[in-house]
């Protein structure tokens, strides 16, 4: 393309031919720039994310304190990447989007109902549920099914505390979680990609287990939303789903709970998904998983690096039906 | 071979050899644009919390899109009697090649260190990683045939038959969107939506044609 005019012409164009040249290329130059960025512009719009804004939330936890004998002192994953890299479908089904659409959750006035087979029903408000039990910090490790993990500082407190409180009836064998239903608070709802409410479930021995936790805080600080504010579940040998946000009821049954994900989807999800590197996703390997902040993949471990404190509650049990 | 040939290196109406000209570098640098960004936000850490697999998506994506563009530029002359975007649709293609190759090497690479045992685990029992594969492996002997040089030296028909892997490719490639997914289909079945419209608008044409003109002029049969 030689399409520029030798030197000395470009002041003062000796011909016609010379003008129409230089505007030629000049045109040229426009047109390419614009499909350039046309063209450039349409892909990166369809195709780029917009990373979401770290959260600001109350502090409500303590100082800094020696480890516990639960915590992992591995080094701990970024708040910015716990609170805006979230499996919340209730805000849409990618990752980014429940740290920027979770804003229209309204975590105040909350209350959880406590029944099944209890003593005594009741509906509590989540400050007064909050203030029955000393808070503390549990440091976790955190395995998505996807294959993915963080080391995330948790505050709250040991769900079998709560069960206790609730004082389970002989009936009760399981514990059932209900979250939020509200399709005005929580828009991923109308989405219909899952059954709403989410509900998650465990039986009630892994309820008592002392790592069975109930999170209302992060690194000292209130939940944000998009991480299950106000209460919320987690169990570390179990992969993340387990980890029911935003819940309303907690109930306890004779019957094992119908879950989310195992209803939706029972050849790929179970009651139990205890993390196991032997049991394959259906489509995809557990063996390895990408700690968040790391590039490369390391092992995954048999529950998650728990398996001396919980494989004994599933002695005899054949984990790989029981996935 | 040689009256064929015409067909293709000659667009049916003439157009100035100049007129057009920057359409395709504008295409070209368009496309890799997308990749410079990525590379940027890499670099400043705007990839997110799980920075390869944001890319492992972006690649995907724009492979996706890519392939789907390139198929669309017959079917917009058969409908519309554009002629323009042919002139690009070597270039789609070979840009669609271009990320799709990338998302294959981040993930082998980048994710998986290059490990082959794990490698050929993921390509022989996982049905998703082995429809990408196979599509990729598909799109190689495209990328290499795509030159002017070698339709003249394949021979158009040939060069045709051989291209039309192209389907297959893009039917596989939508088909490992669908598997990937966890849950959400909305968006894979979207592309493989407008893959089925692109699919259905060439057959139905085809068809058309067979019947109102059973000899139809070699200057229309570039598809
Ligand atoms: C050997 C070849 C391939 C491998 C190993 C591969 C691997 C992957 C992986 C690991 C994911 C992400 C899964 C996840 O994060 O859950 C993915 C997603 C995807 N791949 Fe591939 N892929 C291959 C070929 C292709 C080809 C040829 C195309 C298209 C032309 C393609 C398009 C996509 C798309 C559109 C996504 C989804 C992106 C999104 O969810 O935003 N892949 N692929």
């Amino acid at each position: 393309m030689s399409h520029i005019p030798p030197e000395e012409s470009s002041l003062e164009p000796k011909n016609e031919a010379q003008t129409m040249q230089r505007r030629e290329f000049l045109k040229n130059a426009v047109l390419t720039t614009g499909t350039i960025v046309g063209v450039g512009g349409s892909l990166s719009l369809l195709t780029r994310q917009a990373s979401a804004a770290t959260p600001e939330a109350a502090l409500i936890g303590g100082a800094k304190r020696p480890l516990g004998p639960y915590d992992t002192s591995e080094a701990q994953t970024s708040y910015q990447s716990i609170t805006t890299y979230n499996n919340f479908y209730e805000f849409g089904t990618d990752k980014a989007e429940p740290a920027k659409r979770a804003g229209t959750l309204k975590t105040r006035p909350w209350t959880v109902l406590l029944d099944g087979e209890v003593k005594k029903p009741q509906r509590v408000d989540i400050d007064t549920l909050q203030s029955w039990f000393p808070l503390e910090d549990r440091i976790y490790r955190m395995r998505c099914v996807e294959g993915w993990s963080m080391v995330i500082p948790w505050f709250g407190f040991p769900l079998a505390a709560l069960v206790r409180r609730m004082q389970p009836t002989s009936k009760a064998k399981y514990i059932q979680f209900t979250a939020l239903n509200d399709p005005k608070q929580m828009p991923g709802q109308l989405e219909g990609v899952l059954e709403w409410p989410y509900v998650e479930g465990l039986r009630l021995d892994e309820a008592l287990h002392p790592l069975s936790f109930m999170a209302v805080g992060i690194g000292g600080r209130l939940l944000p939303n998009q991480n299950g504010a106000p209460l919320r579940l987690v169990v570390p040998w179990k992969y993340g789903f387990k980890g029911i946000k935003s819940i309303v009821r907690i109930t306890l049954t004779s019957t094992m709970p119908r879950t989310t994900w195992a209803l939706s989807n029972p050849g790929e999800y179970g009651f139990y998904a205890n993390v196991n590197p032997k049991v394959d996703h259906p489509r995809w390997s557990q063996a390895t998983e990408r700690r968040i902040g790391e590039l490369s993949r390391r092992p995954t471990l048999p529950f998650n690096g728990y398996a001396r404190e919980v494989a004994s509650l599933y002695s005899g049990m054949d984990l790989r039906r029981n996935f | 071979m040689t009256p064929q040939l015409e067909s293709v290196s000659k667009p049916s109406k003439p157009i100035k050899a100049s007129k057009l000209s920057w359409l395709g570098p504008g295409v070209v640098l368009g496309g890799l644009l997308p990749l410079v960004v990525m590379i940027w936000d890499a670099y400043s850490g705007l990839l997110g919390a799980n920075p390869v697999q944001r890319a492992t998506h972006q690649t995907g994506l724009l492979a996706t899109i890519l392939l789907l563009a390139s198929l669309a530029c017959t079917p917009l002359r058969q409908t519309l009697g554009w002629t323009w975007p042919a002139r690009v649709r070597k270039a789609l293609g070979l840009l669609a090649f271009t990320y799709a190759f990338l998302h294959m090497l981040i993930y082998f690479v980048i994710d998986h260190g290059l490990s082959l045992s794990v490698i050929v685990e993921d390509i022989l029992k996982r049905p998703f990683i082995t429809v990408g594969f196979a599509a990729v492996v598909l799109m190689i002997p495209l990328a290499i045939t795509s030159s002017k040089g070698m339709v003249r030296k394949l021979g158009f028909v040939r060069w045709q038959g051989l291209h039309r892997l192209v389907y297959l490719a893009a039917g596989l490639a939508a088909l490992h969107f669908i598997w990937q997914t966890k849950k959400d289909l909305r968006e894979p079945l979207l592309y493989a939506g407008i893959l089925g419209v692109l699919l259905l608008t060439r057959v139905v044409w085809n068809l058309r044609k067979k019947k109102g003109r059973p000899a139809a002029a070699p200057a229309s049969r570039s598809s």
